[in-house]
């Protein structure tokens, strides 16, 4: 017994000593670059798939009659599964697609894990590229490498309702200070009604009041970024952003759990008069009830006449890093992400260019993309460009602060010392 | 057809009294001797293989992990893998989000299994007082409830207390309780929390009803036919007759209750939407999921498991311990 008790004992303590470090994967960059063979590629399933399934099968035709011997094998994966998918493909290169669309909020966590391939060279000797609209470029952007073709650009504005306004005979804002004493004005005469449906959690109308303000979420200083939370300008831009989250504009008992969709939901169902909403949310509000009686502009600055700063989300196109076809991925990236099928993208899926010529002429035919690129062309903003980030959004960091301040947990100062303490610490953690 | 016929085992012990069979009986106290140490761990080895297997190895897989600064780019091989000894959990310790997380577990998981046993063991004492069709339809209806998957029970749970269209508002409402208008359950840390447990609780009583009926059926009615004869009152019965008898049953459902409840994952991940307004209603297993895969930060998650494992079995340990103290062992 003791025997076989002590002779375990030693040999789990060997198996301790000798198993050592936990598994991890090879990921080097592929070495060979096929010409030929199958191109595998992953992009987002969407709930009204048919358009946007029709426009890539166009493409895959165009490539494929231009490449003898190359074969495009697309796959529509759930953008909820993502993170899984991503995760699995770079630590099994083998079950890895080649091409791949994903969020640009993303890219600096799979590139940090060595999973998309450096695409700067491809960019600089594409004749298109110069028409890029820089600010959307630099969201792909890390060290001076880019590992992303910006696909195209979701981008929020101010959705408000002509009817409700009207009645009270109240202008539509012209600065952010506008919008508030609009939202109370609409919410004092109609106590039913959410002066302007805002969330705890929706993190992208939250970001223009702070860069209105001359706040940061963080800048880069030297090797690591440093969270810009604490500056008085950041937490002006959210004691500006909280007073929305108030009894007498949209109470925190109902807000203060809001995502952007669900503050959108509000206002889809008549319930709120304003609210900050994407162009990629226009469809359905243009379908429900109150189709006739709203209008769209962007959302105002601190000044009239400004436009505040949004958020420039948005999905790219990268290659894997694993890829055995890295020239012809590469290509059907370009081909995918050119001008002629951004401009079939928008015209079947609506969504917004990434190319400033071709926003231009998007807008010009089409009056309701307008509020959304003159929001575009007014200069947007993005969550610092690193792989930290995605662990402070995962923490709820940043909404995480809103909500202990409408909740009444702490104070403006207090909980922006708080997520910025625990940004920077994240930021350490090379 | 002879080389099919099964082979017999040799009579024991041979059929002849005298010197042969104390030989053959010293022999075999012999083997047993000299093989006793081995020959119980041979009965066990199937057993072990698959424990170490299925749960050796992942335990060890973690407690490995949890000393390794262990992250998404380190498992795709694009950073160098570092040993960091216990680093992952000096910094949880130093972390005050992961005491109240710790706090939040107790205190929910302590209520939820109070309230399940409660009212389990009480529908169980109902159900043999009931008639036979009403008692059928009580199972029936627990059954359901304990059918339905956590993700579904929560989804409807959700609906049904929905601030502005739920049912519970909206009945609330017409009973005059007006405060009760919009009136959002997940707002306070602690409503969150109760509107979880009841969900909770509605999802595991039924196991303890089932499991403690079942033992009350199995008391002979002789034991208290007697004690009725010799004039003990109900509460007597209850109290020194069954209860004593119902120990080992009460015993499994309460450890089996605390282990389910201290794992809760599902339910507050889905009707707190993933921990509550700015993590309010985290629990342990939510906070180590968020940080393990949402955050992808494997080493530190893998920390908070390895201290959930040690904490249950704490718990556990201590449980039985105080039990045997009080009276006799399971």
């Amino acid at each position: 017994m003791k025997l076989a008790r002590s002779a375990a004992a030693i040999a789990i303590a060997a198996l301790a000593l000798t198993a050592c470090a936990p598994p991890t994967s090879n990921n080097a960059a592929s070495s060979s670059d096929e010409q030929t063979g199958t191109v595998r590629v992953w992009l987002f399933s969407e709930v009204n798939q048919d358009p946007k399934s029709a426009v890539v099968k166009e493409a895959v035709t165009e490539f494929e009659a231009a490449h003898s011997g190359a074969k495009i094998d697309v796959q529509y994966i759930p953008v909820d599964s993502r993170a899984e998918r991503f995760k699995a493909a770079f630590n099994d290169p083998s079950s890895a697609p080649d091409v791949a669309e994903f969020g640009n909020t993303d890219l600096a966590s799979y590139v940090a894990s060595g999973g998309l391939a450096d695409v700067t060279e491809d960019i600089k000797s594409w004749d298109e590229a110069k028409d890029l609209d820089q600010k959307i470029l630099d969201t792909t952007e890390i060290d001076g490498k880019n590992y992303g073709v910006p696909w195209f650009v979701g981008v929020r504005a101010l959705y408000y309702r002509t009817d409700l306004l009207q009645q009270l005979g109240l202008e539509v804002p012209k600065t952010l200070d506008e919008v508030e004493t609009v939202a109370r004005a609409v919410r004092a005469a109609n106590p039913d009604l959410l002066g302007i449906s805002v969330g705890g959690a929706a993190q992208f109308s939250a970001m223009p009041y702070l860069w209105a303000n001359g706040g940061e979420i963080a800048t880069k200083e030297g090797d690591t970024f440093v969270s810009g939370l604490d500056s008085t300008e950041s937490r002006e831009g959210v004691a500006a952003y909280t007073r929305l989250l108030k009894d007498d504009i949209c109470p925190a008992q109902t807000c203060a759990e809001f995502g952007g969709n669900a503050s959108v939901q509000q206002f889809i169902a008549g319930k709120s008069a304003m609210t900050i909403g994407g162009d990629f949310n226009y469809k359905a509000v243009a379908a429900s009830a109150i189709k006739d009686k709203f209008a769209v502009v962007p959302v105002p600055g601190k000044t009239a006449g400004s436009i505040a700063p949004a958020f420039a989300g948005g999905n790219n196109l990268g290659v894997f890093n694993s890829s055995e076809r890295r020239t012809l991925a590469a290509d059907f990236v370009k081909l995918l992400a050119s001008k002629k099928y951004q401009q079939k993208m928008f015209d079947s899926m609506g969504n917004l260019p990434t190319f400033s010529d071709v926003q231009k002429s998007v807008a010009e035919n089409n009056k309701q993309v307008e509020p959304f690129i003159n929001t575009l062309g007014a200069g947007t903003k993005f969550v610092p460009v690193t792989e930290n980030w995605s662990t402070i959004d995962a923490q709820g960091v940043f909404t995480g602060m809103y909500q202990k301040v409408v909740t009444g947990k702490a104070d403006v100062n207090a909980a922006t010392t708080e997520a910025a303490t625990a940004m920077n610490t994240a930021f350490g953690s090379k | 057809m002879t080389a099919l016929t099964p082979v017999l085992p040799d009579a024991p012990q041979g059929g002849t009294p005298g010197k042969g069979s104390t030989t053959a009986a010293r022999k075999s106290r012999r083997f047993s001797n000299g093989k006793r140490g081995l020959e119980p761990w041979l009965y066990l080895a199937p057993a072990f293989i698959v424990l170490i297997a299925l749960l050796g190895y992942p335990i060890f897989q973690l407690i490995n992990v949890s000393l390794y600064d262990y992250r998404q780019a380190q498992v795709s091989g694009k950073a160098p893998l570092n040993f960091v000894g216990l680093e992952n959990y000096q910094k949880l310790f130093a972390d005050p989000q992961f005491w109240t997380v710790l706090g939040n577990t107790v205190v929910f998981a302590t209520a939820c299994v109070v309230f399940t046993l409660l009212v389990g063991s009480s529908l169980a004492v109902l159900a043999t007082r009931l008639r036979p069709w009403v008692r059928s339809m009580l199972f029936v209806v627990s059954l359901g409830a304990w059918a339905t998957p956590a993700v579904t029970g929560s989804a409807v749970w959700l609906f049904l207390f929905e601030p502005t269209l739920g049912l519970v508002n909206k009945t609330l409402v017409a009973i005059g309780l007006t405060q009760f208008e919009g009136y959002s359950w997940t707002y306070d840390k602690w409503s969150a929390f109760g509107l979880v447990a009841s969900e909770v609780v509605w999802c595991s009583f039924p196991f303890v009803l089932v499991t403690v009926y079942a033992g009350i059926q199995a008391i002979p009615t002789e034991v208290i036919e007697a004690a009725r004869i010799d004039g003990a009152s109900m509460p007597r019965i209850a109290r020194s007759i069954m209860l004593p008898m119902l120990r080992p049953i009460v015993i499994v459902v309460t450890i089996q209750s605390i282990i389910w409840n201290f794992k809760i994952f599902s339910q507050i991940y889905i009707m707190t939407n993933g921990g509550g307004i700015a993590g309010q209603n985290l629990v342990l297993n939510v906070y180590g999921y968020q940080q393990a895969f949402a955050a992808s930060l494997y080493g530190l998650g893998s920390a908070l498991g390895v201290i959930m494992t040690a904490l249950l079995m704490v718990i556990t340990l201590v449980y039985l311990r105080i039990l045997k103290r009080t009276g006799e062992a399971l």
